[in-house]
């Protein structure tokens, strides 16, 4: 699988985890968005300061060759999945161990 | 980038008090099935030459399955900066639900 499949797999599996699966429906909620807003700017500078060193550099076989901020426009997927699948399980965890 | 990340969310820790250091189990069982799926992704993607580090800024200790040092904190603290952030949001906006109230 390329750097784009996987991408885009782990974007829907971080969605389907946080609406369906763990049911924290972060996606729905501001204080999500809000807290994805300040997020991503921060992960623009730090993919910009990791590229343009070319401390990581990504093969072109395997990314569709769009960039932003310097990194692979799929930078942004696995970002966003990252955060999602995080936020969600600290709040179903939380949600878990507030009811004991 | 890894203190860049700390320096720019742990002071949320002090200056709003999120207290999410303190949760240390919350915090553990929620960051480290993520993770682990993460770090397998890292493993593929590296043994697939997806991407690669330049070895000379690098610390050079590279763990289990070619992943560098620096990967394995990365899926630690970056985390820990999103719930902060999380957090953080929270005690601004204490009337917006996050699903986790008792």
């Amino acid at each position: 699988m390329s750097y784009s499949n996987i991408a885009v797999t782990s974007m829907l599996f971080a969605v389907f985890f946080d609406l369906f699966i763990v049911r924290t429906q972060l996606l729905t909620k501001s204080i999500f968005w809000t807290s994805y807003a300040i997020i991503f700017p921060m992960q623009l500078i730090t993919n910009w300061w990791l590229t343009s060193r070319y401390i990581v550099m990504y093969n072109p076989n395997t990314i569709i060759g769009r960039r932003l901020a310097g990194a692979p426009i799929e930078d942004i997927l696995f970002g966003f999945s990252l955060i999602l699948a995080t936020m969600s399980m600290w709040v179903y965890i939380g949600k878990r161990l507030n009811r004991k | 980038m890894l203190a860049f990340t700390v320096v720019g969310s742990f002071w949320l820790e002090i200056a709003l008090k999120v207290g999410v250091l303190r949760r240390i189990k919350r915090l553990a069982l929620s960051i480290l099935p993520v993770a682990l799926v993460f770090l397998s992704w890292d493993a593929y993607a590296i043994s697939h030459r997806h991407w690669q580090f330049d070895e000379h800024q690098m610390l050079g200790v590279v763990g289990p399955f070619h992943i560098p040092l620096e990967e394995y904190l990365f899926f630690i603290i970056v985390p820990i900066a999103a719930i902060m952030t999380l957090e953080g949001v929270r005690q601004v906006k204490k009337h917006w639900p996050v699903g986790d109230e008792l």
